[in-house]
């Protein structure tokens, strides 16, 4: 199927059309990230006063709750611009045009890359310039540990789209906790050694594990693992073709049941 | 030339049949009313043929292109407004033209939208928030969009159900203009049976599920002995086997 770059950017303009007219769209789109970072920041400053001499906590504490709230960012990036055709009913206008699938989801992470972009911005901002965070710690690695959440993220934001045009828009309560279900999992605060041995199963099979350990070894004065990279790279890339996968299939029931036509006609029954 | 071909469309949702065999054609320059009592299947018949709800059985072909197997060119040349699916409330009447314009590829995008406004009265309201519109505005804002592509195969439910009768005789006419370029066919329901004589060609009357009368709204009613095609409507409501082929 041909892919028609045009109605992807539509969907990442109305998205823009969106946040650029309303502040309650704008603010929490760096606001509560800012919060986070500010909050994190001041406790790893008065980490580093107890701590032994010459440890940081800045680089592992705040560099980890930066590269977590980005995930975050970027999963609430793809639901959100799925919501706002929730929200205002918009499936049937939406779906009985010619945009496929691949068009919408695609115009989904575009509208995320975007949304995600300025929130990572500010945070980078906010914890280099007041809380002296470099990420140039992290070296060459940095780039792909921001593509392996990047990816994850996606995934998570499609397979929340997919739980709520498959339940019902009641279920976005669903998705909003999906990131802190995930992050005792993942790691970000410690090591996954910590975690007991069937948490570290789950573990292993979530690509940020893989990230966040990558992060600690370089801030410990090792190096991140590149084999414990690529199979947290390739584990994403996996979890977005399963979850686009999933929406596929959950779009084809819900033009089979008739779910998308009553997804609109809701408001009027 | 043939803009809409059905043929023997089935919709059942489990032991429930809610369009059974259904088959019409729709030609170019000819506005088709699509009537029947709630539940006749109307709305599902509409779903169909917008791709939003998958037939059980039979074919569907918009302009010669099967929407089974070419869904996007098929509703490339589709369009349509209904009552219950307005445009996004929380975007400005320019910026769904936009959005929906590009869905649909609509070439000189720009100058489309800008004819459409002055046509349909909207250039005042051009940046002004859909949701604050009057339910009248926002239907025309939905009937513009509806005609953005410029669409062989027009789909109106009740296009005009919240207008006042100068707006929704204003409407009437842009249809009819439109149509009259012989490009393009309409699929009209309403059940203003006024309207319905008034901008028809031809009728659908559906009942079960299944076109139970097909012909020209003003001869209709006396081919059946009735006085009047609101009579006829109560009667397909009522008595449809009083009727049936």
């Amino acid at each position: 199927m041909r892919m028609h770059p045009r109605r992807t950017f539509a969907i990442a303009l109305r998205q823009l059309y969106l946040v650029r007219g309303s502040v309650s769209r704008l603010l929490p789109m760096f606001g509560w990230v800012a919060v986070d970072i500010v909050l994190w920041g001041f406790i790893t400053r008065y980490l580093n006063t107890v701590a032994s001499p010459g440890f940081s906590f800045v680089p592992v504490l705040l560099g980890a709750v930066l590269m977590w709230d980005f995930f975050t960012r970027v999963m609430q990036g793809v639901t959100m611009a799925f919501f706002e055709d929730v929200w205002s009913r918009n499936f049937l206008n939406i779906f009985a045009s010619p945009l496929s699938i691949p068009e919408y989801l695609a115009g989904l992470v575009l509208s995320s890359i975007a949304t995600s972009a300025i929130g990572l911005t500010v945070m980078l901002l906010l914890a280099s310039f007041v809380f002296g965070l470099s990420m140039l710690t992290y070296g060459g690695s940095l780039a792909l540990f921001v593509m392996v959440l990047f990816i994850f993220g996606i995934a998570l934001g499609i397979v929340g789209c997919a739980l709520v045009l498959r339940l019902g828009p009641s279920a976005e309560w669903f998705v909003w906790p999906i990131p802190s279900m995930v992050s005792p999992f993942v790691g970000v605060f410690y090591p996954l050694s910590t975690l007991p041995s069937w948490m570290q199963v789950v573990s292993r099979a979530l690509p940020p594990s893989y990230v966040f350990e990558g992060m600690r070894a370089i801030v410990h004065g090792g190096r991140a693992a590149p084999h414990s990279l690529a199979l947290g790279g390739a584990l994403a890339v996996l979890y977005v073709f399963g979850a686009c996968v999933l929406f596929a299939r959950v779009y084809r029931q819900a033009v089979r049941t008739g779910l998308i036509a009553r997804y609109s006609a809701e408001s009027v029954s | 030339m043939t803009v809409l071909a059905v043929s023997n469309l089935r919709k059942s949702y489990g032991a429930t049949t809610a369009v059974d065999g259904l088959s019409f054609q729709i030609a170019r320059g000819e506005i088709v009313g699509l009537l029947g009592p709630n539940g006749a299947g109307k709305t599902t018949t509409i779903n169909m043929l917008l791709g939003v709800l998958e037939p059980s059985a039979g074919s569907i072909s918009i302009d010669g292109r099967n929407l089974a197997t070419e869904r996007a060119a098929a509703l490339m040349r589709t369009n349509f407004a209904a009552v219950y699916a307005p445009l996004p409330g929380n975007l400005t009447v320019t910026q769904n033209l936009r959005f929906f314009g590009m869905l649909y590829d609509v070439r000189g995008l720009r100058a489309r939208i800008d004819a459409l406004l002055e046509q349909f009265d909207l250039a005042r309201f051009r940046h002004t928030r859909c949701g604050v519109l009057s339910s009248g505005e926002q239907t025309r804002v939905s009937i513009a969009k509806a005609m953005l592509n410029a669409p062989a195969l027009l789909l109106l439910d009740e296009p005009t159900a919240s207008l006042d009768p100068a707006t929704a005789q204003e409407i009437r006419a842009a249809i009819r203009t439109f149509v009259a370029g012989g490009q393009a066919g309409v699929l009209w329901t309403s059940h203003n049976m006024y309207e319905v004589e008034d901008v028809c060609d031809r009728v659908l009357f559906m009942a079960r599920g299944q076109v139970l009368l097909d012909g020209n709204p003003r001869t209709l009613p006396q081919e059946h002995g009735k006085a009047s095609l609101e009579e006829l409507f109560i009667t397909v409501a009522r008595e449809p086997l009083s009727l049936e082929r």
